[in-house]
This record gives structure tokens, C-alpha cells and sequence, in this order.
């Protein structure tokens, strides 16, 4: 079988494993590619049928708008469900607070609007499309991840995985966060998004904006971040490599406008994809502590 | 392109890191800011060469100890092939990691040191390599530039190492002389090792064939039903699974397991494209000529070439928990998408890891490897491990603490 036609077969199995084996699953949909794949792999799992579980938002309030916009007409064709977490909402509630500062972000307060979601409609599984290749932590992650019920990973006590049999058992109030696209490398998902034609936000194409340079990497010149005359602003040809909100994730310069060149562009690439992910260069055990709090 | 799925089995000591740290920086694929990462870091070796083992040590704990605890994936590609990396660590007390990696590997890298020769951990290597039915075993006897490359402190390793292969009736083994640290054999062939006239490692990864040559007749585990009870897809119900062996075929006699009823394949689909054949590995949608009762944990098969359904027999099992096996304890049997409720009727013997001679100790305790007699509380489909080993593979669970306690491979009936 060549390299995609497996991956694909093995993300399907793993699917149909989350929908057989527990009562209450999501997807959760970021309105990245990794999480684009999934709903494009859920559909060869399920149709004609429906997807036994809804997509899940959490929304920082902080996206880009071309993201949002590419959201609701994906749900529209779809014909399926989605539930929107708001991280105004936690903030509201005073269960998050808002950093202060130039590099604020909302990035971490995700973690308590995904935990309240998953309290909140009792989801007993969830779908990302988190990567083993993006971290080395996430290197260690589990294809079938077990939480406790204060969403916790415990790194230690992982359950061995053998073979292709997913252990799905747990306990009341824990769930398990499930990761389909485990095996796949970055370009792995480019190389499938062009087979299989797989649309996605204009923001991943190069095009033109106003950008401010803000440790070493050009950040979108967006309304929530705070620019002043120290700042430098720049209209600049850019794409977005990775797409989370806009307060933690830097552009790449680039000409790219075509599938093609993205993918020539991460071949030729000497920096990693989560090279412009602000929230990763925190420390060197940033995602491992994220994720220990709960983050996907 | 496919995909090549190999485990490194070893110890900082044998050089596992510097050959995996090798294969990814020779291949460029360490990154800038992975690279710049491991400087910040500041880890060298004793030698003063940055110390790439901090790429696969994901972990705060491991990077703490400088172990590798916990089973690493790692990725990498040429222009011919894809590459899986299950990097495990090799002492004793992590043997369950190294049977994950292994159970979701094709082939085995065995590192030698060329100093040492065939010791204690490079049997126990070789003797889960054999439990787990690897398909391919490579020995890269390790830091020849030690030894001076000298050609006979490796043809003396080779037959050494044969002794064993044979007594463990290991098929498909093949060997490297190479140096991770100097890069001798790695990526390309090394001068300095002129007396060896195969390939380097990667072109050997890159071009070793792992496909069976054997076939085996098609199971098809079902994990769902697809019904979407639409007006237009009223009757609509198909199959959904992952297909194990070869020869799924449209017009295919099928038996139903465990209910025994028959049927024929009316039609497959993928994606909602329709196949007159699928393949080993593929997930499809299969349809059945019949309307008949199936859920999910049934099994369809081919009605020329049956699995066997029972509910006694034999499996070595390789035990996970912290807390012994429990005979008087119910535990889980998942294989494929069924789980069966069984109990350790008899533990036959205990295997030693290092010399594989059979102990008879009835307490199996972390990292034990045994063999032991099943009673389930249903019948329970499968081949055996000599005949089609991934129809004969399953785990325990605990179903007091949902933890997988267990790994296990049916050897015989009872």
C-alpha cells in the first residue's frame, strides 16, 4: 500500500474505534489542516452516515476571521454538528483570567473553556489532530491518551499500546483524548490535502498583510494585540504555516499560492512547524506542562 | 512509496541514540530550531559531540536521568521511503516498552557492540523479536572503529550470533558492520570497511522487502455499522472494519463469528467508491447479500479457510502491571473489536529473558513473559501465532482498574 493510503486506512480504523467504543465523542475542530484532515477522514469513515459526534470549537475570541468564515461554511456543506466553546465566556465567568501585557495571549485560557466543554456536555472521548512529529512530548502521546477527571495527563502512567488494539475502557468523569492523525508527519498532511483536494483557509496561501515583528517573528497586525510606536509594522507577503489564534502565531514569509509551492516550501524548510508557535518556545518542557494541565 | 516501521532496541552504552540521532541528522531531517533546542539544552557527551539523544527523550523525567523510559515514535523520509522509529530503551525493567515498540514494528535493528559480542541483553532483544513475530531482524554490530574494523572480530560476532538465531528459530536475519558515532555504513557505504560488500544502512532500510510471502485468508473484525436511515438510504447498512489477510472479494462465501451464519459479499466500498477487492490493512465498508443480524465484535470471515473459535486455549504472555497476575481475577481479553471475559486457568512456565530456559514459577509479575492456559467466557476467534500472528494477538485489561495489564499470543488450543 503506498505511504497515504495507509496512514488514511489507519486514521479510518482508529475513527470507527472511538465510535464504537465510547458513548459520548467529539471532534474537536480548531479549523486547522490537522483538524481539516480529520473531518475529511471522518467522512470516508462514516458516510453515507452521519458522524457519530459533533465538532467541537473552543474559541479563543482571538482567531483569525478567514478561520471563523472557513468554519461555518464547512459545517454548512457538512450537514453536521457544531458546539462553540468560548473563552470569553470562561473569562466572564471569571474561571480564566486575561494575561496583561504586549504578549498576552489566550492560548493557555483554552485549556479551561476545553475543560468546562467536556464537563459540560459529558463527552467521554475527544478527537485532535495532534501530531507525535510537531513536539517531544506529544512524540509520547498515546493514539487513545487517558485523562483523569481533572483532564490531567499523567505521562507516567500512559497504558501500553500493542498492535492496533485501542483500550478505550475508563472510569466515570475521565476521558480520553484520541489522536488519528499520530503517524503523520507535516508533509504527510500536505501531501494528502493535495491528493485528496481537500479545501482550506485562505490564510495557509501566501497573500498580503500588515504584519509586526514581535520576538524575532512576524505576527499578524491584529485589533487584540497591542501595538505601539516601538513596534515595527510591515506590509509584508506572508502564509501561516500553523494556524492557532492569532496572539501566539507567527507568519513565514512566503510566495507560495499554490499547494505545490507549500509543499516544495516545507521540504526545503530548515525550521519546524512549530518554529512559529510563540506558545511552544515558553520553555523546554512548555507543551509537556501544557498538557499536563489538561491542553489537547 | 510505503512505509517501513523499524524498532532500535538498546542502551545509551550501545549507541542507540547515536545511531538514530545518525539516521535523522544524515538525512536532514533535525531541524534549525530542533538543533538550536539541543544547544540551548547544553547536553553534550563525553566527548564533547552534542548529545542527540535529547531528540527522542521527550520527557522531562528522561531528560532529567538521561534514560529513555517511555517508547518514543519517530519520523523520517528519503526520496524512497517512509520510516516509523519506535525508539525504545533496552535494560531489563523496560521490557514491556520494548514489546509496544516491537509490537508495532516490522523489523528489528539489534545493536552490537563490537567489543562486547552477543551478550545477556542482545538475546533477550532477539528472544522478544522471535515472541512477537518481527518479520525481519537487522544486527548492526556497532563501533567497528573500536576493534580497528577488523573483518574477523565481525565474522566471529556473525556466527556467534547465528548460534543463537538458529536456536530461537529466528528466520531473516542480516547483519551491518557499522560505526553511529563516525558514521561508517550509515547513510553511505564506508572505505574503511572495504571487506564488506552489502549495503549501508539506509539503502538497506530503504530497499528490504517486508512483504509476506505467504498469504492468509481474509478476517474482517466489524467496528460499526454504518446506517444512515435516510429516505434515499433506507436499507442502507454496510459493514465497517479494517481488513486482515488477503483475498476479500466481491461474491465471497462468508461466515458470521461467533453466531456461525452464512452469507456472500455483495459488494465493498471505500469512501463510497465501490471495490471488487480489498486488502490487508485497508478500512472499507462491506456489504453482505443477507439481512442478518451483525454488531459490533462479530467477526466475518472467509467460509473456505475458517479461524478457529474456542474457548480454552494457550498464549505467551508478556505481563505490564505493577500488581501480579491474579488467577482468581477476571480480566478482559480484547482482540480486534471483541473483548471476552477470561481467567488464567494455569500458567505453564515462565520464560528466563535472558536465557530463554523455561522456569516452573507460578507468580508472573512485571515484565514476566510466560505461558499460560486460558479459559474464556465465550468462544473466541482466532488463528494461531505460527500461522497468522496478527489474529492471535490480544491484551488484558483489568476491569477494576481499566489499565492494560497484559500482552498475549495465542500459541495453541487447549
Amino acid at each position: 500500500m503506498d505511504y497515504l493510503d495507509h496512514l488514511e486506512a489507519e486514521a479510518i480504523y482508529i475513527l470507527r474505534e472511538v465510535a464504537g467504543q465510547f458513548e459520548n465523542p467529539a471532534l474537536l475542530f480548531s479549523g486547522g489542516k490537522d483538524s481539516i484532515t480529520l473531518v475529511h477522514l471522518a467522512k470516508k469513515a462514516f458516510r453515507p452516515g452521519k458522524f457519530p459526534f459533533p465538532l467541537v470549537h473552543i474559541d479563543t475570541g482571538h482567531n483569525f476571521p478567514e478561520t471563523i468564515e472557513f468554519r461555518d461554511w464547512l459545517v454548512e456543506q457538512l450537514g453536521e454538528k457544531l458546539i462553540v466553546g468560548l473563552v470569553q465566556e470562561s473569562i466572564d465567568q471569571g474561571k480564566a483570567v486575561e494575561q496583561r501585557g504586549k504578549n498576552a495571549s489566550r492560548n493557555p485560557l483554552q485549556t479551561v473553556t476545553l475543560l468546562d466543554t467536556i464537563e459540560k456536555y459529558g463527552f467521554d472521548a475527544c478527537i485532535g489532530g495532534a501530531r507525535r512529529d510537531e513536539e517531544k512530548a506529544r512524540a509520547k502521546e498515546r493514539i487513545f491518551s487517558v485523562r483523569d477527571e481533572f483532564g490531567q495527563w499523567d505521562p507516567k502512567r500512559q497504558r501500553p499500546e500493542l498492535w492496533s488494539i485501542l483500550n478505550g475502557k475508563i472510569h466515570k468523569g475521565e476521558n480520553v483524548r484520541v489522536f488519528p492523525i499520530s503517524n503523520w508527519t507535516e508533509l504527510d498532511v500536505w501531501n494528502y490535502i493535495k491528493r485528496e483536494n481537500i479545501a482550506l483557509p485562505s490564510i495557509y496561501f501566501s497573500h498580503e498583510r500588515d504584519v509586526v515583528l514581535r520576538n524575532g517573528q512576524w505576527m499578524a497586525a491584529a485589533p487584540f494585540l497591542q501595538i505601539d510606536g516601538e513596534d515595527i509594522v510591515e506590509h509584508k507577503s506572508v502564509r501561516f504555516r500553523t494556524v492557532g489564534d492569532m496572539t501566539c502565531t507567527a507568519s513565514v514569509d512566503s510566495v507560495a499560492t499554490e499547494l505545490d509551492d507549500i509543499i516544495e516550501e516545507i521540504k526545503a524548510s530548515t525550521v519546524s512547524e512549530r518554529g512559529a508557535r510563540m506558545d511552544d518556545k515558553v520553555s523546554e518542557a512548555a507543551m509537556e506542562e501544557r498538557k499536563k494541565q489538561g491542553y489537547f | 512509496m510505503n512505509i517501513l516501521k523499524f524498532i532500535t532496541a538498546g542502551s545509551v552504552d550501545d549507541g542507540k541514540s547515536t545511531l538514530i540521532g545518525r539516521l535523522l541528522y544524515d538525512t536532514n531531517s533535525i531541524l534549525d530550531d530542533q538543533l538550536e533546542a539541543i544547544k540551548k539544552a547544553n547536553r553534550k557527551n563525553n566527548d564533547g559531540t552534542v548529545d542527540l539523544a535529547i531528540l527522542t527523550d521527550g520527557l522531562k523525567a528522561e531528560r532529567e536521568q538521561g534514560i529513555t523510559i517511555d517508547v518514543a515514535y519517530k519520523y523520517f523520509q528519503t526520496e524512497k521511503r517512509k520510516f516509523i522509529i519506535a525508539d525504545a530503551p533496552g535494560h531489563i525493567q523496560y521490557t514491556r516498552n520494548m514489546i509496544t515498540g516491537a509490537s508495532n514494528s516490522e523489523l528489528i535493528i539489534i545493536l552490537i557492540d563490537a567489543r562486547k559480542g552477543v551478550i545477556e541483553q542482545t538475546k533477550r532483544h532477539s528472544f522478544l523479536a522471535k515472541l512477537l513475530s518481527l518479520k525481519k531482524v537487522l544486527v548492526c554490530v556497532n563501533k567497528m572503529d573500536m576493534v580497528g574494523f577488523d573483518p574477523f572480530v565481525y565474522e566471529k560476532i556473525k556466527s556467534d550470533y547465528m548460534i543463537l538465531a538458529n536456536r530461537l528459530g529466528l528466520e531473516n536475519v542480516d547483519f551491518i558492520p557499522v560505526s553511529a558515532l563516525k558514521g561508517d555504513n550509515i547513510v553511505s557505504r564506508s572505505e574503511r570497511i572495504s571487506w564488506y560488500d552489502g549495503a549501508s544502512l539506509l539503502d538497506y532500510l530503504e530497499t528490504i522487502s517486508i512483504e509476506d510471502k505467504k498469504t492468509q485468508p481474509w478476517r474482517f473484525p466489524v467496528q460499526w455499522i454504518v446506517r444512515p436511515q435516510t429516505e434515499d438510504l433506507h436499507d442502507y447498512r454496510g459493514y465497517a472494519g479494517r481488513v486482515l489477510g488477503d483475498g476479500l472479494t466481491t461474491g465471497d462465501e462468508v461466515v458470521v463469528l461467533p453466531s456461525g451464519v452464512r452469507s456472500t459479499v455483495k459488494s465493498i466500498e471505500l469512501a463510497e467508491q465501490s471495490l471488487d477487492q480489498a486488502q490487508h490493512g485497508q478500512s472499507v465498508i462491506v456489504h453482505l447479500t443477507d439481512d442478518i443480524d451483525i454488531s459490533r465484535g462479530d467477526i466475518l470471515v472467509a467460509a473456505s479457510c475458517p479461524p478457529l473459535a474456542e474457548r480454552n486455549f494457550q498464549a505467551n504472555i508478556c505481563w505490564f502491571d505493577n500488581k501480579p497476575l491474579d488467577k482468581d481475577q477476571v480480566y478482559l481479553l480484547q482482540n480486534h473489536t471483541t473483548v471476552t471475559k477470561v481467567k488464567v486457568a494455569d500458567v505453564l512456565y515462565k520464560f528466563d529473558v535472558n536465557t530463554q530456559d523455561k522456569q516452573y514459577d507460578a507468580d508472573i509479575s512485571l515484565n514476566d513473559i510466560a505461558k499460560v492456559e486460558l479459559k474464556a467466557a465465550g468462544e473466541v476467534v482466532f488463528d494461531l501465532n505460527r500461522e497468522f500472528p496478527e489474529n492471535s494477538q490480544g491484551i488484558l485489561i483489568d476491569p477494576r482498574t481499566n489499565l492494560t495489564v497484559g500482552a498475549l499470543m495465542i500459541e495453541d488450543v487447549a
